[in-house]
């Protein structure tokens, strides 16, 4: 399989007032055209994992890396302004919240045709065919309508939809999903993953799917990686994940409720400050 | 289209149609409320608390029955409920009795004086803009940088400088030294007779005229004033605008917009303005009511004939008639302008919008 996306110690940190924090200490993964999942709790770099791949660290963040290469460009070289192309149109992303992600005072057509027009030199008619398409290939059953809603207007669910079809409507070949249903009902998440899962293997598209929930991510994806404290402690098929070796992720594993047992006390972690060398 | 689903959509108009008349109905409540307000202010602060009026007319050494005269006549005997019925109802017909100063009807002198005020507001507040909202910006999305502090700098000088000693150096420097504009006045007394005024204002009269000569002129002697007023309404508005901004920027959608390859310059300019200026629709709103009624000083300073140089004068000397008539004005703007920043804030804000 040739490679979509090559990380090889990459490493971010941010200067504060009280020193260099560093939230990335040296990842290490590749991708081709599948589904990569990458867990951790809050504060384990799996979002800035994301966001440096993406080239939307924040100013003062100092991103090295001994390889960070898509499609044989070297990220870390290229200019703002190539990047700036590349996103969008080759490396996309979905964030976390349609209610914020999505700009309130303008229409949701309007937001997808934007996307749109940024790499490509088309008429304002073929945008919104295009447009509209992409809203019905997110399974959105009244695309005219919607086009013209502002994001208030509907449910989270519909707005992520939105969200996925603006992310993907200049076809990106890489998909960076930032814990994209963490903001949706349980039912509307299903949903959702549905029609992301349809349109990345319609599409061929390469998926980094960044979430803490390690179970969703076992059943959703073909690769775990599990981060903690800017490290990556273990990477397997999502298949074994029962087999994990890592103390973390058992630990983790282990907290989960099962069906049916009476667990009580359920177990927490024991967090062993080996596990953050 | 089917029968139920004609009687439902005409359902949805009719449910519609209620709403905005509800609306309309909520909207002329408050505008009569605060209006009644205003009045009740004005009249008690007019009639009740300061000097007897009478007096003002008749002068001090008029005998007793001419001062019982008068006050009959002026209808002061009535019981103050009267009073202010009265005093509404005059008002509502555009009638505020007249001015014991220029002996002319209070709305007339009104009518004279107040476009004048008004245009220095207007050019003030677009001169505030212009440069308020671009300095904020830069502001903002340079925070902490050189030209950030510099907007900061020229922000807190515009809040803190006092306007009768800007107008006065002002005056001193471009005027009388560098000889750069006119000097006090709205327009040079050689066109006393030539100009006649249209619309009171006289940038658009010398158009409408077609009198550049007036126009170059008019424009030497509100440049001055106007930038000034201007000053102080960018000081105001570049910081809002800056810290709208800055909390705009910081929003997920910006990331979003980063995250589709938008340029920098259509994030800044297109989604994080755009909705900086829905707040940003009242602050401008507030600073052009200020202007309105606070060019008192400015128009003292440049001998503006505006309506606070009216009202100051008529204070002086006590002639409460053209005061009030001032002030009702001027508390009348404000509540449009109030009301026009609402209409605004629905137009750029889809969520505030009545469905």
């Amino acid at each position: 399989m040739s490679k979509l996306l090559e990380v090889e110690d990459l490493r971010v940190s941010f200067p504060t007032r009280t020193g260099l924090v560093q939230a990335v200490r040296g990842v290490s993964f590749s991708l081709g055209k599948e589904r990569l999942g990458i867990v951790g709790e809050s504060g384990s770099g799996k979002s800035q994992t994301g966001r440096a791949i993406m080239g939307l660290t924040a100013e003062t963040a100092q991103i090295t890396a001994k390889k960070l290469d898509f499609n044989g460009i070297d990220l870390l070289k290229a200019s703002p302004a190539q990047r700036r192309a590349m996103r969008g149109k080759r490396i996309a992303m979905i964030l976390q919240d349609p209610k914020y992600s999505l700009n309130p005072v303008m229409t949701i057509g309007r937001q997808i045709v934007e996307a749109l027009r940024a790499h490509e030199r088309i008429g304002g008619a073929e945008a919104r065919r295009r447009a509209l398409e992409m809203l019905a290939a997110v399974q959105i059953r009244d695309p005219e309508r919607v086009f013209n809603l502002y994001p208030h207007e509907v449910s989270g669910g519909m707005g992520q939809r939105a969200m996925i079809a603006m992310m993907l409507v200049a076809g990106p070949e890489l998909l960076i999903a930032d814990e994209p249903t963490s903001a949706l009902d349980v039912t509307v998440q299903l949903e959702v993953l549905g029609i992301l899962n349809r349109l990345v293997a319609e599409r061929g598209m390469g998926l980094i799917f960044v979430s803490h929930d390690l179970r969703l991510v076992s059943s959703f994806c073909d690769r775990v990686i599990v981060m903690y404290a800017g490290r990556i402690v273990e990477e397997l098929p999502a298949s074994r994940l029962a087999q994990a070796e890592h103390p973390y992720t058992r630990g983790l594993l282990n907290c989960m409720p099962k069906i049916g047992a009476d667990r009580h006390p359920l177990p927490v972690l024991d967090r062993k400050p080996e596990w953050a060398l | 289209m089917s029968h139920t689903e004609t009687q439902q959509s005409a359902g949805r108009a009719k449910g519609r149609a209620y709403a905005i008349a509800a609306s309309i109905a909520s909207f002329l409540v408050i505008v009569v409320t605060t209006y009644l307000g205003l009045l009740a202010v004005t009249f008690f602060i007019g009639r009740v608390v300061p000097i007897d009026p009478v007096l003002a007319i008749v002068g001090d050494r008029a005998p007793a029955h001419v001062m019982d005269r008068v006050r009959e006549e002026m209808g002061l005997n009535l019981p103050y409920y009267q009073q202010f019925f009265l005093y509404v109802k005059g008002v509502l017909s555009g009638d505020f009795g007249t001015s014991v100063l220029t002996t002319n009807p209070v709305m007339t002198d009104i009518r004279r004086v107040f476009p004048a005020t008004m245009e220095l507001a207007t050019v003030g507040t677009l001169i505030g803009v212009a440069f308020g909202i671009p300095l904020g910006v830069l502001a903002a999305v340079k925070r902490g940088s050189w030209a950030d502090q510099i907007v900061r700098v020229i922000g807190l000088f515009g809040y803190s400088i006092p306007i009768f000693w800007l107008g006065l150096l002002a005056l001193l420097v471009f005027y009388a030294r560098l000889g750069w504009t006119a000097g006090p006045g709205r327009i040079d007394v050689v066109f006393e007779y030539t100009f006649t005024p249209i619309t009171g204002f006289y940038l658009l009269d010398a158009v409408l005229n077609r009198d550049w000569a007036a126009f170059r002129d008019i424009f030497a002697h509100i440049i001055l004033p106007a930038t000034l007023l201007g000053y102080f309404s960018l000081a105001y508005i570049s910081r809002m605008t800056r810290s709208f901004m800055l909390n705009e920027l910081h929003q997920e959608y910006i990331v979003a917009a980063r995250a589709k390859g938008l340029s920098e310059r259509r994030i800044i300019w297109g989604h994080a303005l755009r909705n900086a200026g829905v707040p940003l629709i009242t602050v401008i709103a507030l600073s052009y009511a200020g202007l309105l009624e606070g060019s008192v000083l400015t128009e003292s300073v440049f001998a503006w004939p505006g309506l606070g140089l009216y009202i100051t004068n008529s204070l002086q000397n006590a002639d409460m008639n053209a005061v009030l008539g001032g002030t009702i004005v001027i508390g009348s703007v404000f509540i449009a302008i109030n009301l026009l920043s609402d209409v605004l804030y629905r137009m750029l804000d889809p969520r505030t919008r009545a469905r």
